[in-house]
């Protein structure tokens, strides 16, 4: 069954002269489990369509429903908190908070769900071990490297026990050994947790790990491909 | 969590949030010490005329107040002074002749007022015999001459251009209306630092003045007293006027109501200047917050994408606000409060502009008053501007769009 429904998506940006189409009426499903590349050179409307699918940017026609909730119906109010619920993010650039710690940057989205203190910390612990940070849990953001980060990051996605994770261009600043690593961390992951993961990559390496592939170009669907274990 | 975020990153940008703490805290010293300094001046002028002119209450004829004539005396006022010495918390109790008339030297004459006293008494109501910087106050020496000893202030010295041992002649109408006059050798000059009181001012001893006048034995023109304190001069009215029936019985804050306003405009201008200070510097405030959650951009929408919902960003930018705000201004109420203790025991010369200070009857030299009350009061406008400044930061970071905030680089 499909946790992710996608119906007539679009979005058009409205230019002084033109307007753009940067995402033009997407049909699509995702089920549980799956590990999907969403690719497509720059420009063809990836990030634009992640953002849709996890409730950051209003689309201009269409349905976004994950779990039978039409995400787009929800009020301002409403659509945080399920995205705070349903939806782990990891973003190009980590976006850790330098202030916090790991372990605290983990645990902030826990805290954010109103989660025990203790069951927070013993997440965050598991989690951060989970990715291979367990001797790093007190180190500061700006002590990590950036493959680091990114798995923090990862950590972090998961702690909200989400329904899938959006990640937008995971592998962009890394170094083969890190994007190696972190992939590895995350098909893990999916195999063994069954956690869903999308994320939108012109990485070959991350395509290759992908199982499923989604390629767009300008704004459209150019080809659908389930890669046969 | 919040509040451990916004802590830690009101330390991100040391020199920027540094500068600001700065300015609080130097805008607060200043702030509260200022007010400490006009605090202290409006307390020493207060008690200044309190005990050199006025005393906590004054009993009068009815009318005396008004028409200043020498047949305006209270007949009985040596047995009222005795029946109010005895009521608790009267402190002193003296019986005054005043006359206003003219005292002449060789070289010229003035108007002033001559005050007759029992010197014994009027140490107990007031501190001119403190004031004295040549001579002394009714000493025994003074008893045996031939010529009245009179007490005069320096500026009328000058004026009238006499010294210690100098003679001078008053002369004045007595209650019979013929004129009369005595000649007063000067046997002490004293100095207040007010100018106005200094050159109007004679005092000489009771008896001289009441033969001189020809009043009754045991009258007077004024009964001053003194009260235990300034506060203690309204409890006490209603148990004078007891002892006093039909006479009119005024404490410091009816004879000379101009004090006690200046002491209350004080307080209000006081905290005028406070809020004029803080407002300043919300400016500041707003402007360092601002540019924090400018800086910051990719950070918030990155908090909102995760599900950190509006109510608790706006309360994130306004903790840190807060903590902005709050670490300059305790640091500036606590060093504000010290430095004004300090300035208690130690004197703050204005020496320097000393000729304008006494004009307006202040001293020279401040000691600073610290109201306590007014350090909680200060502590909770600060934490008021803080929260008002953490408005529109915070109200500028609710704007943004995640998807935007975190596509800016």
């Amino acid at each position: 069954m499909s946790i992710i429904e996608i119906k007539n998506l679009t979005k058009i940006y409205d230019g002084s002269t033109v307007e753009v189409r940067a995402v033009d009426h997407i049909d699509l499903s995702f089920e549980q489990g799956e590990f999907t590349a969403v690719v497509g050179p720059s420009g063809s409307g990836k990030t634009t369509f992640l953002n849709m699918l996890g409730g950051l940017d209003a689309p201009t026609e269409g349905e976004v429903i994950i779990d039978n909730v039409d995400i787009w119906q929800l009020n301002s109010r409403k659509r945080i908190d399920f995205r705070l619920h349903n939806i782990g993010f990891v973003f190009q650039a980590y976006n850790l908070l330098p202030v916090l710690t790991a372990k605290e940057n983990v645990e902030l989205i826990m805290e954010l769900q109103r989660r025990p203190k203790e069951e927070r910390t013993e997440r965050a612990l598991s989690l951060l071990e989970a990715v291979g940070l367990g001797d790093r849990v007190d180190s500061r953001p700006s002590k990590l490297s950036g493959g680091q980060q990114q798995r923090v990051a990862v950590a972090r996605a998961l702690a909200s026990r989400p329904k899938f994770i959006l990640a937008d261009e995971p592998t962009a600043n890394l170094d083969s050994k890190s994007t190696e690593n972190l992939l590895d961390i995350m098909e893990n992951l999916n195999k063994e947790e069954n956690i869903t993961f999308i994320f939108s990559t012109h990485d070959a390496r991350v395509m290759k790990k992908a199982r499923r592939i989604v390629t767009l170009e300008d704004g459209k669907i150019l080809s659908d491909e389930i890669k046969q274990p | 969590m919040l509040i451990s975020i916004a802590w830690r990153n009101v330390w991100r940008n040391k020199l920027r949030s540094g500068i600001i703490i700065t300015a609080i805290t130097l805008g607060l010293i200043a702030g509260i010490f200022s007010t400490a300094v006009y605090e202290g001046m409006v307390i020493q002028r207060v008690d200044k005329v309190i005990m050199s002119e006025l005393s906590h209450i004054q009993i009068h004829e009815p009318g005396f107040r008004n028409s200043m004539e020498l047949t305006g005396f209270i007949p009985n006022a040596a047995s009222i002074a005795s029946k109010v010495d005895d009521i608790e918390g009267v402190e002193g109790v003296s019986n005054r002749i005043i006359v206003y008339s003219m005292v002449s030297s060789a070289e010229t004459g003035a108007g002033v007022k001559i005050t007759g006293i029992i010197p014994k008494e009027e140490k107990k109501v007031s501190n001119i015999h403190t004031k004295l910087v040549e001579g002394n106050y009714f000493g025994e020496d003074t008893r045996s001459k031939r010529i009245k000893p009179i007490v005069i202030g320096q500026k009328l010295a000058e004026k009238l251009k006499v010294h210690l041992g100098s003679k001078v002649v008053i002369t004045l109408q007595d209650v019979n209306n013929n004129l009369t006059g005595a000649p007063f050798r000067v046997k002490g000059i004293f100095n207040t630092l007010s100018i106005v009181f200094d050159e109007g001012n004679v005092y000489v001893r009771y008896e001289d003045l009441r033969a001189l006048t020809g009043l009754p034995d045991g009258a007077a023109h004024e009964i001053a007293i003194l009260a235990m304190n300034n506060e203690m001069a309204e409890v006490l009215k209603p148990k004078v006027e007891a002892v006093a029936p039909g006479l009119e019985v005024l404490t410091w804050i009816n004879l000379s109501p101009e004090m006690n306003y200046l002491n209350e405009a004080m307080d209000l201008y006081l905290y005028i200047f406070i809020v004029i200070i803080l407002f300043a510097l919300l400016f500041g405030i707003i402007n360092t917050m601002l540019m924090a959650v400018l800086e910051r951009t990719k950070e918030i929408g990155m908090l909102m994408a995760i599900g950190m919902n509006k109510l608790r960003v706006f309360v994130l930018i306004m903790y840190e606000t807060v903590f902005l705000t709050l670490t300059g201004g305790l640091l500036g109420v606590i060093l504000g409060a010290l430095i004004s203790i300090y300035f208690e025991t130690h004197k703050i010369d204005l020496s320097l502009w000393a000729e304008g200070y006494m004009e307006l009857g202040y001293d020279p030299f401040v000691y600073t008053s610290l109201e306590y009350g007014m350090l909680g009061n200060v502590t909770i406008m600060v934490l008021i501007t803080g929260v008002l400044a953490s408005i529109y930061p915070a109200w500028k970071a609710l704007s943004y769009n995640p998807a935007d905030a975190l596509r800016i680089e």
